[in-house]
C-alpha cells in the first residue's frame, strides 16, 4: 500500500526525562521515527522535555518543542501548529498516557487530529486489565486466573478466588510501578492500597501467581494489510516474579521446542489482532509452566518498548524505524531491510549468536531501599553482549556492567578466587531464594560451594538450561585451576576458555598475573578474537551494514576501507551519574567526524542508545568497554586514535590502561586528566594559577580527622579518598557526626585516608562548561545552581544565564575556567565546578572531559559543543568552527533533575552530596520564573496556583522562611507549619496554622496530606533519616504526587515559577524559534 | 561430567576444512552440505525425509537445548547424512525431553560434529553454492576427506524420493496431538478421501490433512496414475521429498495421468513434480532455501506469509510461459516461484511448507484451500 498522502504533519510525543522504567531507548526509537518520517517528506513535530536526547536536536525534527510532556502542552501545540496526526507509540508509557489524556478531552476531534498506530480504544484494551482479559478470552488465549478490583473490598473478594501468593498490578502505570507480590494478607493489603492510589484509573488486577514459571517475550510487528512478523523472541533467565526490566534476558528464546514456540507465536498474533493494534510494534509477554508447558499470556504493550530496543539491537531489525513507516501506510513488504538492502522487512530475523542482557542496579545509592527484586522495576540501566554461546555472551555482559566484575567471578569482588572453602549454606540459600542484583554470581558461588545444578534449580526456579551454562563456566574454571599459570595452559584449553567468554583479566586474577601479560601470552599463541557481523539473516544474504561483535572463531569478517578512522568509546550501561547525556556526546562526535570525512567507529555496550544504532557510525562494535575488549577492536581496525572524553567516566577509567598498551588517545592528554584528579597535583595547580580551594586535609584516623576539622572549622564535607562523584560523601556539622562517619569510613576502606574539606555553607554553586583547542579557550556557559552548595551538581537545578550572580563574579569565574583550560592544555571539553560564598570564588572540581550538562548547554546556547570538541580532537580549531566567543542569549534555560524516589517507597527524598537523580528536563522561557515552572512541570512537579502550603524548615533557614512565607501569602496561599517554623513566621506577623508533630497526636501534617488538604510542601531537612517526622512527610509526598521542595532556594525559585504562570501561562515555543539559524540541518 | 571430546572433521569439495568434535555416532558420512537458518526445530529437520543425501549445518549456534522427544519426529528415522552445529547441548531442558540430542544421534547412527565455525561454513555455501562434503570422526586426514567429498554424488539428477518413500499403500489416521491442535477447528461436512503420494512425506502434512477432515491413504512414490485413481480419491496430494525433481520422471508421468480427473495439491517436491507434469522445468538454486523465515507473497491477495522452506530446486519461469499455468506466490527475498496453479484443471501447489514443523503456521489455511477446491469441483 502506498504511504498516506492525506496527512502532512505528524507530532511525535517523546518520553520526557530518564526515569527507572523509561530510559534512553525512547530517544533511540523517537530519533529513528523522526528520521524515517522526514525521509518520506512529512513535516515532523516533536515534544520532549529531555534535552539530553538526540531527538531534541534542532535538526532532527522540523519543529522541536522542549516542553513538558503534559496533555495541556500537547493540546497547546496542536492548537498552535497545523498537525494532522499524532504518533503516540514511540514515547514509552508517557507518550501513550499523554495521548490518551489528550484524546479524552475531545481535542483530537475538535482539531481534526488522528492517532496513528493505535487508537484510544486499542490502547485501553491493552492497558486496562479487565478489557485485556476479556479480549484474550474471546480469542481463546489462556491467562492466569485473576480479577480486577477498584476498591479494597473488591480486592479481598478476588483474593478468595486466586489465593496467596498472588500478584497485584495497577492499571496504567509505568514499569509495573506500585505492583508487587503478596505472600501474606498484610502485604496484600499494603500493596493493593498503594496500587489503587498509584493507578491513573484507581484499578488493580489481582492475579494467580505464576511465580517461578518460565518467562518469554515476543516482539511483534503488524502492518495495515495485517501482515505480522515476530522480530525477536526473548527468554528470561530470572523466572516469573522479577520484572523483565530487572531480569537477565537472553535472545532468542532457548528452551521451547518449535511446536511450543509456534503456539506462542500464534498467540502473539492473535493478541495483537484482538487488541487491535493496526500498525507498528508491540511486545507480548508469556509465562510457561515448566512442568506442563501450559502457556499463559501476561501482558502486551501496544507500543515500542525497552524490549523492542533490545530486540532491534539483538537482531539488526530497526523496529521503531519500521513502525514509523508502517504508521504512515506502508506494508512490511514495501519497506527494505536496511542491512541486506535486497530483502524486504517482511521477514523474521534469523540470528546466529546468543544475546544476553543484564540489568544494572543502583542500590548503593539508596541504602534504605529493599534490594529484593520484584515485579516493580528497580534497575537504572542495562548492558547487552553478543557471543556465539550463552556462557560467552553472559560473561561479556557481566564484565560490561562496569560494576567491578570481570565476568562470572574471578575478579576482586569474588570471595572464591583463592579459597576452596564452601561459603556458608545459610548465606547461599538466602542469596538464591530471593531474587537480587547479585544472584547470578551466587549461582556460581553455590556451585563452587558444592551445590548441584538440580539443587540450585530447586532454590531459584531458574531453568536448568541456564544453570547448565553456569555449570559449564564452573567446570572450565576447575580445568583452568589445574594449571599454575597462563603460560602452562595447553593451547586448546586456553582457546576454549576464551570461547566461553573468560576475560584476560579473569585469568590474570586466577593466576595472580598481569592482564597485559596474559594478553601477550595469548596473542603469542595466535589466540585472537574474530569479529562477526550482525546481519538479520545468519549470513544467508550479504550484509552491508558493518555491525560487529567479537568471538573466538575461525573467520573474521571485518571489512576496512582506506579512509582515516577514529574510534569513539561510548558510556556503557546507564547508571545514576552517567546516563543518556554522554551517549548524546558520543553520537555528536560520530556525526561531526563523519561530516569531517572520517570513518567513525563506535564501541559501546548499551542497547538502549542512539550510539548503538547501526547507522549512527560507519562501524559499530557492540562490545563491553573494558581494556581487553577495546584493545581487540583497536588492534583489528587500527584507527588514528580513540576519543575517551565524551563517554563519561567509563572510557576515562580505562584511558590510562589503553595508553599503556599503545593506544593513541585523542584530545586532552591522560596526564592532564590525572592532574585534575590527583589531589596534590590539583592543589599545586590552583596555587600556581592563584585560584582558591576550600580549606582541606586528609585523615587516616579519627584523631587526625578531628584535628583537620578543628583547623578548618565545621561544617566539613567528608569522603573516602578513593571514590569520585559524590559516592559516600557526607556533610558533618559537628564532632559527633564526624566521629560516626570516620569510624565507618576507616573501617570500610581499611587504611585508605578520608578527605575532609571545609564545607562552604550557604554558598552558590556554579558549573562551567568550556571548550578549548590548545590555542583558543571559550566558555560555553556559566550555570548557576538553584540549590546551594552541598547538593551534588547532578541533583541541582541550574540556570543559563546565571540567575543571581553579579557580573563581576561571573567574569572572575570565566577567567578562572579559561585559565584552568589553558593550564591543563585541554583539547576538547572541560567542566569546572565553583562555589561562591560572599563574593569569594572557590574551585571545587575540574573535569577535563564532557560533563552531563553538555547537551543542556548546547541547547541553551544553540551551539553543538560536543561536535566542536570532536573536531578539535582531530586537529581542527575553534576559529575554523566559528566559535571563538561565548554566546550571549536573551532567553533563560533551566535544567531540573528527576529522581527515582517513587521506586523506593519509604526512602527519604533529601538531597545531598551523593547523586540520586536518574534524568533531567529543560525549560526554556524569556523569564527565569517561566523557565523554572516549565522545568518543574516537565519533571512532574505541578506547582499549585492556590491552596495550602506546608512550610517547615530547619533552624538555620528560619530567616529566609519568613521572606518565602510572606510571598506565598501575598500570592494568596494559606500556610501551615510545625511549631518551630510556625512560631518564627507568626513573629513576623504572618498568619499560619501550626500542626502537631506526628507522634504528638492528630490531626498532624500526615493526616492533612492524606486528606489532600496540603497542596505544596516546602521542607528543608534538619537531620537525615527516613524515620523522622520530616522524612515520613517527604516520603509520603513522593508516593502521592504532592510537590515537595527540600531547599529554600528551590522553593523561592518555585514561587517565581508560580508567579510566571500567573502572568501569562506557559505557551509552547519551538527550539527553532529560539535559534532560527540552527534549524537548517 | 567430562568436557573431553573426540575430534571430528568436516571437509568440503572446495578444500575447506573445519575442525570440531564428535557429538553423535562415530563414523563418516557425506552429502550435499546445506545450511538451515531455523532457530529451533532441529528434531523435525533431522527427521524430514527431504534431507536425504544432505549434510545439514544449523546456523543457530546452540542446538539440542530442549533435547529430543517422541512427538516431534517427522518420520520414523533421522534422514540427514550428518549434522553440523556450533554447540550441542548435553543437558537439555524441557518437560517433553526424552534424551539429549547427542545420545539420540548416536543411537540412530547419525554422525554429528560440533565446535565448528558454522557462520564461516554458511558464508562459504552462500558464496559458492551448496557443496559436497564429508564429516568424519575417523583417523583420516583432511586431504583424504576433501578427496572423498569430491567423489560424493552430486544432487543433480539424483532420484532420492524413491529411496525414502513407503513401499506399500497404507491409511493414515493420526491428527494433531491435542496439546498442539488449539488452532484447528472441528470439521463439519463430508469426509473427503485423499490419496497422498509419499515422496518423503512429513508426518505433519498428513496430520494436517486429517485435521482438515480428510480420510487419508498414503501411496508409495512409484504409484501409477491408474493405481491412484483406483482408490477413487476426492483429491490427490503430492508430498515433499528429497533429490532432483527432474529425476523422478515416473512421478510426473503419474501426475499427468491424474490432472483434470481429480483436484491436486502439491507441496515442495510435489510442486516441482507438478511443474514437470505441466511441461515446465525446474532449476537448481545456488544454495537453496532452508529455514523458517522466508517471506512469501500471495500474488492474488497481496498478503505476505512467513514460511518454512526446504528446497534446493525451484520451478523454472518457463513453466508459466505456456499460458495455462499461473504463478500464485513469489519469494520476496529472491523472487523465486513459491506457488502456482493450473488455470484449466483443479491443481495448485506451493514450494514452501504450510505444514510448518518446524516453522510458522501462517500458511496452514492452504489445507483448507485444498478442501475448498475439492468441494467446488464436486459441485
Amino acid at each position: 500500500m502506498p504511504r498516506r498522502e492525506d496527512i502532512r504533519s505528524i507530532l511525535i510525543i517523546g518520553s520526557g526525562p530518564i526515569v527507572i522504567g523509561q530510559a534512553c531507548e525512547f530517544d533511540y526509537s523517537g530519533t529513528q521515527a523522526c528520521k524515517a518520517l522526514r525521509e518520506e517528506g512529512y513535516r515532523v513535530l516533536l515534544v520532549n522535555s529531555n534535552p539530553a536526547t538526540i531527538m531534541t536536536d534542532p535538526e532532527v525534527a522540523d519543529r522541536t518543542y522542549i516542553e513538558p510532556v503534559t496533555p495541556e502542552m500537547v493540546i497547546a501545540i496542536l492548537e498552535k501548529e497545523k498537525v494532522d496526526a499524532i504518533l503516540p507509540t514511540l514515547g514509552g508509557q508517557t507518550g501513550l498516557n499523554t495521548a490518551v489524556k489528550v484524546a479524552e478531552t475531545g481535542a483530537l476531534e475538535r482539531l481534526g487530529v488522528e492517532l496513528l498506530g493505535a487508537r484510544v480504544d486499542v490502547i485501553r484494551r491493552a492497558e486496562d486489565r479487565l478489557e485485556f482479559k476479556e479480549a484474550m478470552k474471546a480469542v481463546g488465549i489462556d491467562l492466569p486466573r485473576s480479577g480486577v478490583a477498584r476498591s479494597m473490598e473488591e480486592a479481598r473478594a478476588v483474593l478468595e478466588e486466586v489465593g496467596l501468593p498472588c500478584v497485584i498490578r495497577p492499571s496504567f502505570t509505568l514499569g509495573g510501578q506500585g505492583g508487587g507480590i503478596a505472600w501474606n494478607r498484610e502485604e496484600f493489603e499494603e500493596i493493593c492500597a498503594g496500587g489503587l492510589a498509584l493507578s491513573m484509573v484507581h484499578e488493580i488486577l489481582v492475579e494467580e501467581s505464576v511465580l517461578g514459571w518460565k518467562e518469554f517475550e515476543l516482539e511483534v510487528m503488524r502492518d495495515r494489510a495485517d501482515n505480522c512478523v515476530i522480530v525477536c523472541s526473548i527468554e528470561n533467565l530470572d523466572p516469573m516474579g522479577v520484572h523483565t526490566g530487572d531480569s537477565i534476558t537472553v535472545a532468542p528464546q532457548q528452551t521451547l521446542t518449535d511446536r511450543e514456540y509456534q503456539r506462542m507465536r500464534d498467540a502473539a498474533f492473535k493478541c495483537i489482532r484482538a487488541v487491535g493494534v493496526e500498525t507498528g510494534g508491540s511486545n507480548v509477554q508469556f509465562a510457561v509452566d515448566p512442568r506442563t508447558g501450559r502457556q499463559v499470556i501476561i501482558e502486551m504493550n501496544p507500543r515500542v518498548s525497552r524490549s523492542s530496543a533490545l530486540a532491534s539491537k539483538a537482531t539488526g531489525f530497526p523496529i521503531a524505524r519500521i513502525a514509523a513507516k508502517l504508521a504512515v501506510g506502508y506494508t512490511l513488504d514495501e519497506v527494505a531491510n536496511d542491512i541486506t538492502r535486497k530483502t524486504p522487512a517482511c521477514f523474521e530475523p534469523a540470528i546466529d549468536y546468543c544475546v544476553v542482557k543484564v540489568p544494572r542496579f543502583a542500590f548503593e545509592k539508596f541504602p534504605d531501599a529493599n534490594p529484593g527484586l520484584t515485579t516493580t522495576m528497580k534497575s537504572v540501566g542495562e548492558v547487552m553482549a553478543i557471543g556465539r554461546t550463552f556462557p560467552e555472551a553472559l560473561q561479556k555482559a557481566l564484565r560490561g556492567l562496569e560494576a567491578g566484575r570481570q565476568g562470572l567471578g574471578l575478579d576482586r569482588k569474588d570471595p572464591m578466587v583463592r579459597s576452596r572453602e564452601p561459603l556458608p549454606e545459610e548465606e547461599i540459600r538466602a542469596k538464591l531464594a530471593t531474587p537480587n542484583a547479585d544472584r547470578v554470581f551466587w549461582l556460581r558461588l553455590a556451585m563452587r560451594s558444592g551445590w548441584s545444578a538440580e539443587r540450585v534449580a530447586k532454590a531459584t526456579s531458574i531453568d536448568p538450561w541456564f544453570l547448565e551454562g553456569i555449570a559449564s563456566i564452573v567446570r572450565m574454571e576447575d580445568r583452568l585451576r589445574a594449571f599454575p599459570s597462563t603460560a602452562a595452559l595447553p593451547d586448546d584449553l586456553l582457546r576454549e576458555a576464551k570461547r566461553m567468554g573468560f576475560g584476560d583479566a579473569q585469568l590474570a586474577t586466577l593466576f595472580g598475573e598481569d592482564e597485559l601479560a596474559v594478553r601477550a601470552e595469548r596473542l603469542r599463541r595466535g589466540i585472537r578474537v574474530t569479529f562477526k557481523v550482525v546481519d538479520t539473516c545468519a549470513a544467508e544474504f550479504e550484509a552491508l551494514t558493518p555491525y560487529y561483535y567479537s568471538t573466538y572463531e575461525d573467520e573474521d569478517e571485518v571489512r576496512l576501507s582506506t579512509r582515516r578512522r577514529v574510534m569513539i568509546l561510548g558510556s556503557g550501561p546507564n547508571r545514576i551519574g552517567q546516563g543518556v547525556e554522554f551517549d548524546y556526546c558520543c553520537v555528536h562526535a560520530a556525526l561531526a567526524l563523519r561530516e569531517a570525512g572520517y570513518e567513525t567507529v563506535m564501541v559501546n555496550s548499551n542497547p538502549e542508545t542512539v550510539s548503538t544504532d547501526y547507522d549512527t557510525s560507519d562501524m559499530l562494535f557492540f562490545e563491553p568497554l573494558t581494556r581487553e575488549d577495546v584493545l581487540n577492536v583497536w588492534e583489528r581496525i587500527a584507527p588514528e586514535g580513540v576519543i575517551v572524553q565524551l563517554g563519561g567516566q567509563t572510557p576515562l577509567n580505562i584511558a590510562r590502561g589503553l595508553e599503556e598498551a599503545g593506544v593513541r588517545i585523542l584530545g586532552t592528554s591522560v596526564e592532564s586528566i590525572d592532574r585534575a584528579e590527583d589531589r596534590d597535583q590539583f592543589a599545586s595547580m590552583l596555587e600556581k594559577l592563584g585560584l582558591r580551594q576550600a580549606a582541606n586535609g586528609m585523615a587516616a584516623s579519627i584523631e587526625e580527622a578531628e584535628a583537620v576539622a578543628a583547623r578548618i572549622g565545621y561544617p566539613v564535607l567528608v569522603r573516602p579518598s578513593y571514590v569520585l562523584g559524590g559516592r559516600a560523601m557526607e556533610i558533618c556539622y559537628d564532632r559527633e557526626q564526624l566521629h560516626t562517619y570516620v569510624a565507618r569510613a576507616v573501617e570500610v576502606s581499611a587504611g585508605r585516608p578520608v578527605l575532609v574539606d571545609d564545607f562552604l555553607e550557604e554558598a552558590i554553586e556554579v558549573d562551567v562548561d568550556c571548550i578549548a583547542d590548545g590555542e583558543t579557550a571559550v566558555v560555553a556557559a556559566v550555570m548557576e545552581h538553584i540549590e546551594e552548595a552541598g547538593i551534588h551538581s547532578g541533583d541541582s537545578a541550574c540556570s543559563v544565564p546565571a540567575a543571581t550572580l553579579p557580573a563581576a563574579v561571573q567574569d572572575e569565574i570565566r577567567r578562572a575556567a579559561l585559565a584552568l583550560a589553558r593550564e591543563l592544555d585541554v583539547r576538547g571539553l572541560m567542566n569546572v565546578q565553583f562555589a561562591v560564598r560572599q563574593g569569594e570564588v572557590f574551585v571545587l572540581e575540574v573535569n577535563p572531559r564532557a560533563s552531563r550538562t553538555v547537551p543542556y548547554v548546547s541547547k541553551a546556547i544553540g551551539v553543538p559543543v560536543a561536535k566542536h570538541a570532536a573536531r578539535i580532537m582531530v586537529g581542527q580549531r575553534l576559529r575554523d568552527l566559528g566559535f571563538t566567543e561565548e554566546r550571549t542569549v536573551t532567553h533563560v534555560s533551566v535544567k531540573q533533575p528527576v529522581f527515582p524516589f517513587n521506586r523506593f517507597p519509604g526512602v527519604d527524598t533529601v538531597l545531598g552530596p551523593e547523586m540520586k537523580s536518574t534524568g533531567e528536563v529543560m525549560g526554556i522561557d524569556t523569564s527565569f520564573g517561566g523557565a523554572f515552572a516549565r522545568a518543574l512541570l516537565g519533571a512532574g512537579v505541578d506547582l499549585p496556583d492556590a491552596g495550602t502550603v506546608f512550610l517547615s524548615v530547619r533552624k538555620a533557614d528560619r530567616g529566609a522562611a519568613r521572606v518565602l512565607g510572606r510571598r506565598l501569602i501575598q500570592l494568596g496561599f494559606r500556610l501551615v507549619s510545625t511549631e518551630g517554623t510556625g512560631t518564627a513566621l507568626r513573629e513576623e506577623g504572618l498568619e499560619v496554622g501550626i500542626l502537631r508533630k506526628i507522634r504528638e497526636g492528630r490531626p498532624n501534617a500526615l493526616d492533612l496530606l492524606k486528606d489532600r488538604r496540603i497542596d505544596f510542601v516546602v521542607n528543608t531537612p534538619s537531620g537525615k533519616g527516613a524515620r523522622t517526622d520530616e522524612g515520613r512527610i517527604r516520603a509520603f509526598t513522593v508516593t502521592h504526587g504532592i510537590p515537595c521542595i527540600t531547599t529554600l532556594s528551590g522553593a523561592s525559585a518555585a514561587v517565581r515559577g508560580i508567579e510566571a504562570r500567573r502572568r501569562g501561562g506557559l505557551a509552547p515555543r519551538a527550539l527553532q524559534d529560539y535559534f532560527p539559524a540552527a534549524a537548517k540541518p | 561430567m567430562s568436557d573431553e571430546r573426540m575430534p571430528a572433521l568436516l571437509a568440503l569439495e572446495d578444500g575447506s576444512v573445519f575442525r570440531g568434535t564428535s557429538f553423535g555416532a562415530p563414523g563418516e558420512a557425506s552429502g550435499e552440505v546445506v545450511f538451515n537458518t531455523s532457530l529451533q526445530g532441529y528434531q523435525e529437520i533431522l527427521t524430514d525425509p527431504s534431507y536425504k543425501g544432505q549434510v545439514v549445518c544449523m546456523t543457530y549456534p546452540l542446538i539440542g537445548n530442549y533435547g529430543v522427544n517422541p512427538e516431534d519426529e517427522e518420520s520414523d528415522r533421522p534422514w540427514v547424512e550428518a549434522f553440523v552445529v556450533r554447540e550441542a547441548c548435553r543437558v537439555p531442558s524441557s518437560h517433553r525431553s526424552a534424551e539429549p540430542l547427542g545420545k539420540y544421534l548416536e543411537r540412530r547412527g547419525v554422525v554429528g560434529i560440533e565446535g565448528v565455525d558454522t557462520r564461516r561454513l554458511t558464508r562459504i555455501l552462500r558464496e559458492k553454492g551448496a557443496l559436497r562434503g564429508v564429516v568424519s570422526t575417523g583417523k583420516d586426514g583432511a586431504d583424504a576427506l576433501v578427496d572423498r567429498a569430491r567423489k560424493a554424488p552430486s544432487m543433480e539428477g539424483l532420484d532420492l524420493a524413491g529411496l525414502v518413500s513407503r513401499r506399500e499403500a497404507a491409511p493414515w489416521t493420526e491428527g494433531h496431538l491435542s496439546a498442539f491442535s488449539s488452532d484447528r477447528r472441528e470439521r463439519k461436512g463430508p469426509e473427503y478421501h485423499v490419496a497422498a503420494v509419499d515422496y518423503g512425506v512429513k508426518r505433519n502434512i498428513l496430520r494436517n490433512l486429517v485435521d482438515c477432515g480428510f480420510r487419508v491413504t498414503v501411496l508409495p512414490a512409484r504409484a501409477t496414475a491408474a493405481e491412484v485413481l483406483a482408490l477413487r480419491p476426492d483429491g490427490v496430494f503430492l508430498s515433499n521429498g528429497p533429490g532432483d525433481p527432474a529425476a523422478v520422471t515416473y512421478a510426473a508421468d503419474c501426475v499427468r495421468g491424474i490432472l483434470g480427473k481429480v483436484p491436486v495439491f502439491g507441496i515442495c517436491l510435489g510442486h516441482q513434480i507438478l511443474a514437470h507434469a505441466y511441461g515446465g522445468r525446474t532449476l537448481k538454486l545456488p544454495f537453496g532455501h532452508h529455514g523458517g523465515n522466508h517471506p512469501v507473497k500471495d500474488l492474488a491477495t497481496g498478503k505476505v506469509e512467513v514460511t518454512a522452506q526446504n528446497h534446493g530446486f525451484a520451478a523454472h519461469p518457463d513453466t508459466f510461459r505456456r499460458g495455462d499455468v499461473e504463478q500464485t506466490h513469489v519469494n520476496l527475498n529472491d523472487g523465486t516461484c513459491e506457488g502456482m496453479r493450473h488455470l484449466e484443471v483443479p491443481a495448485f501447489s506451493v514450494q514452501y511448507h504450510p505444514e510448518a514443523a518446524p516453522g510458522p503456521h501462517d500458511s496452514l489455511h492452504l489445507f483448507d484451500r485444498f478442501r475448498d477446491l475439492i468441494a467446488a469441483t464436486r459441485g
